[in-house]
């Protein structure tokens, strides 16, 4: 069997070594079953070792390795060199400030937009322990299981041509986690979160193009979580309107 | 160069660390005092191995379960080597818990009526696993990520690496880190310190272990002079996947899969028939290698596997109990197991020793503590049971966290000047890995190779012969990593030089273990020696401390406590 080489071309930069933004090509060995990360890493160990990227548990879960592969945001620990041609790209995921080659800057979801959703249950009063656990049924966990799989891979702030654009925009991610909460039978904050959901830069910003929802390699459906919190978001309005004294 | 101050500098960002972070900070609101807490961690802390967990986390929850079952389950399945009073604190406080996590929010299954699921797994004797689907660890860490946000006194210091912590013979002055984004170098001055910087599974080549398992918070806590308790014990999951590693849960066997040889049998009916796949993981793997070498297998032994068929539970129970496993299998095997068996083999997962502590996170050097797979209570002895860990995060991590708070409340905090130590640490680490002269070897030849020799040495089936041999190959390996070739000399986001930081502390952590390994002239739990097959309680019901000293590792030895289960032939 002739092994399979492919191309790998690699967008690089280090802002120390003004070189500006250049593309670097490697040659990898692939083998069948390999992934875009696993590529990456045989470059690092065999031929260049000064490559910067992220990665750690390569099954999926820890959202490390999110970059742009042919164009596309993708999560690399899970995009099979099968889907692709004997040529590929890959450069850091958009719409995020590049530290380094394949590392961009994402303490803006990190230390800024997730923490502005409150993304913690809220309890008007928290139950001693001893009592046991808030019940709830499978139909009930249901309604937010999705929008918990969100494992912060920024994949979807990349693909999102709003927070492109609008750099304050609280993004899919934060909103999904938003719902998230939101949604679950035991929590009693969703009006501090409507707040800040319909202030500026959040849900009246999205023009819900769903790439977001496209991009997720976790079947999170941010896209869809925001348009059902739009439709809340209204009705919480108009019921203010209607009954102000109704709000909590 | 700026000091900066905290008073509690936890290292490690995963269950243990954030537990304990919030702890901490629950402490100070309850007393009234103010508590300014920092997390320093190499990766965000949702990027934190615990994330990769999959099956559950034990309690005792239910009216057929019992705090004594619990732990002589736990004691057993540690062949006795755990300290008895640390168990029950375990299984006493494992409840609470649980129930804490659910009021944080933390999507546990549920059973029709409301209350939260368990499952059946190795070595409990009933079903007492709480899981949250088979991403337990991943809902966990988020949801105690997400709830740490809401604590204004806590700091993180995400993607710093930690160079090492700053003490003298007396105590803990705080810690030097790596910004790794700008490659400068800083002290934070601490009253306390924590470790929960989790395993070292990196130092085995075919670990289910990522990338970022590199033991650092052991090495550091062993530089510091605090010693490294029970290395020679580390866990073979017996169901990884061949090549990757990629853990397939204990839970696939709980919720009712068969180990199957190449001949069609569940075999393990000769090695553990009243059991059988819900068995211990040090006598399953011990079991598979056994078949492997007896060319009961498939494939060669050295890389063959067994089968875990999954096929008679049904699309439906597999869809809703173990998707994740089908995620993983169909992605990176290109195998659905509704219709196909998985091809498993077993797989460095876990190290049962650490940084020695008391019962409440505290190390024997003053202010220093470590929780979590850092740590070495110790609760999970020669064996750790499956879905104990999650659990010993949360109950080991919220006292270590109350227990630093109380400390730091009486601790006036030492007036020594840190401005020195960063530099320190930059001129000592530059100087080494990044001037002209040091051209040697890559990081990565190094690594594999100690990655090789640990696998060759320490693995399932040990010998004094081996052993040395990994202890030589080790030595050999530590004098060529003293020229190791970088060819990155800018400071920006470096990560050969991480890369070079995180090889020197897996020598140490591996020269603990092949070492300690050797010295322990007995099998017990996950450590079996062919040249001394039995289990000797005379000589080795006691644990072993490995010190860092001018000559070399020395070890001491220190008593197991035994409360009320007299130790016994581990008997299934």
């Amino acid at each position: 069997m002739l092994e399979r080489r492919i191309k790998v071309n690699v967008e690089r930069q280090n802002f120390e070594l003004q070189e500006g933004i250049y593309t670097q090509s490697y040659e990898v060995p692939v083998m069948d079953g390999m992934m875009v990360l696993d590529a990456l890493n045989y470059i690092r160990d065999e031929i260049d070792s000064t490559l910067a990227f992220r990665w750690s548990c390569r099954m999926g879960i820890c959202g490390s390795c999110g970059m742009t592969v042919d164009e596309q945001p993708r999560l690399t620990c899970q995009d099979n060199l099968n889907e692709y041609s004997d040529e590929i790209s890959v450069a850091p995921l958009n719409n995020f400030p590049v530290i380094r080659d394949l590392v961009v800057d994402i303490d803006d979801f990190m230390q800024k937009k997730l923490p502005s959703v409150s993304p913690w249950l809220i309890r008007k009063e928290e139950a001693p322990l001893d009592e046991g656990e808030y019940l709830q049924s499978p139909a009930e966990m249901a309604k937010y299981a999705d929008n918990s799989a969100c494992i912060n891979c920024m994949l979807c702030y990349s693909a999102c041509p709003v927070y492109d654009m609008e750099p304050n925009f609280v993004g899919p991610a934060a909103m999904a986690l938003a719902q998230r909460y939101n949604l679950d039978s035991r929590d009693q904050g969703s009006g501090a979160r409507y707040s800040v959901l319909s202030g500026p830069d959040a849900l009246w910003d999205c023009t819900f193009v769903g790439e977001c929802s496209v991009a997720c390699p976790k079947g999170v459906n941010p896209a869809e979580a925001i348009q059902r919190a739009k439709v809340e978001a209204a009705q919480r309005w108009a019921k203010s309107i209607i009954m102000p004294w109704s709000q909590k | 160069m700026t000091t900066l101050q905290h008073d509690l500098v936890i290292i490690g960002g995963g269950l243990a660390g954030l537990r304990a972070a919030i702890e901490a900070a629950r402490t100070a609101e309850k007393a009234g005092k103010s508590l300014d807490i920092a997390i320093v961690s190499k990766v965000y802390p949702v990027r934190s191995h615990s994330v990769s967990a999959e099956g559950g986390a034990a309690a005792v929850l239910r009216d057929y379960d019992t705090f004594d079952l619990h732990a002589m389950d736990t004691i057993r399945g540690a062949d006795f080597l755990a300290d008895q009073d640390a168990v029950e604190i375990l299984v006493n406080s494992a409840p609470s818990e649980i129930i804490q996590m659910e009021h944080w929010g933390c999507p546990w299954n549920r059973d029709e009526d409301g209350h939260v699921s368990v499952r059946a797994f190795g070595g409990m004797s009933v079903k007492r696993t709480v899981f949250a689907s088979d991403k337990t660890g991943f809902h966990m860490l988020h949801t105690l990520f997400q709830t740490s946000l809401k604590y204004t006194t806590i700091t993180r210091y995400d993607e710093w690496f930690v160079t090492s912590i700053i003490a003298d013979d007396k105590e803990v002055h705080g810690i030097v880190g790596l910004d790794i984004s700008t490659g400068s170098f800083h002290a934070i001055k601490a009253k306390a310190v924590m470790l929960a910087a989790g395993g070292g599974g990196r130092v085995f080549a075919f670990t289910t272990n990522g990338s970022i398992c590199t033991g650092d918070g052991m090495a550091l806590a062993y530089r510091a002079g605090a010693p490294l308790k029970d290395m020679e014990f580390v866990q073979f999951h017996p169901t990884g996947l061949p090549n990757t590693g990629i853990l397939i849960t204990e839970a696939a066997r709980g919720e009712g899969g068969y180990l199957i040889n190449a001949k069609g049998e569940r075999f393990l009916e000769k090695y553990i028939p009243n059991k059988m796949e819900m068995g211990p993981r040090d006598i399953i793997s011990r079991a598979i290698i056994t078949e492997l070498e007896q060319g009961l297998g498939y494939g060669e032994s050295k890389d063959g596997f067994v089968h875990l068929d999954l096929r008679h539970l049904g699309e439906k129970h597999l869809k809703s109990r173990l998707p994740f496993i089908l995620e993983l299998t169909r992605t990176y095997m290109g195998i659905d197991p509704v219709i196909e068996p998985i091809p498993v083999r077993p797989v460095l997962h876990y190290m049962m020793g650490g940084v020695h502590t008391d019962n409440d996170g505290r190390t024997p050097l003053k202010g220093l503590y470590s929780a979590g797979e850092n740590a070495c209570v110790t609760i999970n002895g020669a064996n750790r049971l499956g879905s104990n860990s999650l659990t010993e995060c949360l109950v080991f991590g919220a006292r270590a966290g109350s227990a630093a708070a109380g400390y730091i409340f009486e601790t006036a905090g030492s007036d020594k000047d840190l401005s020195t130590f960063a530099e320190r640490d930059e001129t000592k680490i530059r100087t080494r890995f990044l001037t002209e002269r040091n051209r040697g070897e890559k990081v990565s030849v190094i690594r594999k190779e100690l990655q090789a020799t640990m696998e060759e040495g320490a693995g399932v089936f040990r010998t004094a012969k081996g052993l040395n041999g990994s202890i030589e190959k080790l030595a050999e390996l530590r004098e060529r990593a003293q020229r190791l070739q970088i060819k990155d000399s800018t400071r920006t986001y470096n990560l050969e030089l991480v890369g070079a930081l995180e090889l020197d502390f897996m020598l140490d952590v591996a020269d603990t273990i092949v070492q300690s390994a050797h010295n322990r002239q007995e099998s017990r739990g996950a450590h079996v020696r062919r040249d001394f097959p039995e289990r000797d309680d005379e000589k080795w019901l006691i644990h072993q401390q490995a010190n860092m000293t001018p000559k070399g590792l020395k070890i001491k030895k220190s008593p197991v406590t035994i409360t009320k289960w007299q130790p016994e032939e581990r008997k299934y």
